[in-house]
């Protein structure tokens, strides 16, 4: 068994074919553990140079993940120390989500009935969010894509 | 942090009547993790050679960590280079190797190198022609990163090793970078692992840079628009366009757009992973995304 030493109580891993960028991967790993209570307020998140040096990826990906995460109000950086839990997710969150899964599953029922299949369904709902994102809904994200360089020395435990 | 790791200006290199390189300029800035690609024969080992004073050039000049000429003893201090066939003398042993390379340098680092190692779990009492290619490859490294150096820079250092090795040499390079934060410029056949690992990106064919830039822009600044074939031409027509496939009903078009890129009514777009944008590049050798506006093939 591999036990992992380092501070946080979790570890990462990456999926390389499922087109989600790394950055992203990393972002939506934390947000599953904080769902999971896998992580709490408190707790520290994985070292830079150890994510780094197991997953053999660029720090700036790492450093840009965390920095999305701080962004979104749930981890903060202690200078010199690592990166810390500040905010579990709110469990109002996950009832909004049942919620949305409910009519999700009443939509693609319909869509059933209209004679969508799943692959069908997937194509409809990604053109529908590129369309979103067209609008103008998307900018968030385009911002965040961007002018995060050259700050690596930043942040490093 | 925000220099320049390397700056060619005219750089050429002539072999006999054959042009290895020519006229090479490009700026590199530091604190990156450049991937250097290319076909064989592209220039790449040549470009490199130049930029660590191994190779005097033929034309022009180059440049390294701002000011330093390539070769100049200064350059030589704070530059480090690891070689395709990871120069080492197989008869000597790990602790006789780094005693070489303490002597041969003005800067050296004996803990780190030595605390690296033992992290590795090489043993500093086995014989270098004993070593996997795996450790080999980490000793070469270890001696490189002694020398505490600014810039680092790696020919073809993943060619030799085995998936296992290479996970484990690139997760090596990658805690040196966020420990030390040293640039480091490598050339690598294996596009599909640069996305992982590269920040920027240069892409040299025929002896020449055709593609050059940060990862993040080149591949924000790229991606596929798909929709029907009867509206490509004026699609096209909209932005350059690096890559253009049409069947009778449906066009993909791989297009270069900076700033708001609204997508044409009817149209999808697609984002591209680098490994698709470098080898659309390869195959397309008229095509160019240089920074600043240039000439797009179709």
């Amino acid at each position: 068994m591999d036990i992992d030493k380092g501070p946080s109580p979790i570890v990462f891993r990456l999926d390389p074919g499922s087109g989600v960028p790394t950055y992203l991967q990393l972002v939506q790993q934390v947000e599953q553990a904080l769902r999971l209570g896998h992580l709490q307020v408190g707790d520290q998140l994985p070292r830079v140079r150890d994510v780094v040096g197991g997953l053999a990826i660029n720090p700036n990906t790492v450093l840009k993940a965390y920095r999305e995460l701080e962004h979104r109000g749930l981890v903060a950086g202690r200078r010199g120390q690592g990166t810390f839990v500040e905010r579990a997710l709110d469990r109002a969150g996950l009832r909004e989500q049942a919620g949305l899964r409910r009519s999700l599953l009443e939509w693609m029922a319909a869509a059933d009935a209209a004679g969508l299949d799943d692959a069908g369904m997937s194509a409809l709902f990604t053109a529908a969010l590129q369309d979103r994102h067209t609008a103008g809904h998307g900018e968030r994200d385009d911002r965040n894509e961007r002018g995060e360089r050259n700050e690596r020395t930043e942040g490093i435990a | 942090m925000n220099g320049v790791a390397i700056e060619a200006t005219d750089l050429g290199k002539r072999y006999g009547r054959t042009w290895a390189l020519r006229d090479c300029s490009l700026t590199i800035p530091s604190g990156h993790v450049v991937g250097l690609v290319g076909p064989n024969g592209a220039g790449k080992t040549t470009f490199l050679s130049m930029a660590v004073g191994l190779t005097p050039p033929t034309t022009g000049e180059v440049r390294v960590l701002g000011r330093h000429a390539a070769g100049s003893p200064d350059a030589l201090d704070m530059v480090a280079f690891v070689a395709q066939d990871a120069a080492l003398y197989r008869n000597l042993s790990v602790a006789e190797m780094l005693r070489v390379g303490r002597s041969l340098n003005r800067r050296w680092d004996e803990a780190s190198a030595r605390a690296r190692l033992a992290e590795t779990g090489i043993p500093l009492d086995r014989r270098i022609g004993a070593l996997s290619g795996g450790q080999r490859a980490q000793v070469a490294l270890t001696l490189a990163l002694a020398k505490r150096p600014g810039l680092l820079v790696l020919d073809e250092p993943l060619a030799a090793l085995d998936p296992l090795a290479r996970h484990e040499f690139m997760a090596s390079l990658m805690a040196a970078v966020a420990d030390d934060g040293v640039s480091v410029v490598f050339s690598s056949h294996v596009v599909a692992e640069l996305e992982r690992v590269c920040d920027y990106l240069v892409v040299v064919q025929d002896g020449q840079v055709q593609v050059s830039g940060s990862v993040e822009e080149l591949t924000y600044e790229h991606h596929v628009l798909v929709g029907p074939a009867d509206q490509a031409d004026e699609v096209a027509s909209l932005f350059p366009v690096v890559r253009d496939r049409r069947a009778f009903a449906q066009a993909h078009l791989l297009v270069r757009a900076t700033g708001a890129h609204n997508v044409p009514p009817g149209w999808q777009r697609h984002p591209v992973t680098l490994e698709e944008l470098v080898l659309t590049y390869m195959r397309e050798p008229a095509a160019a995304a240089l920074p600043g506006p240039k000439a797009v093939a179709r």
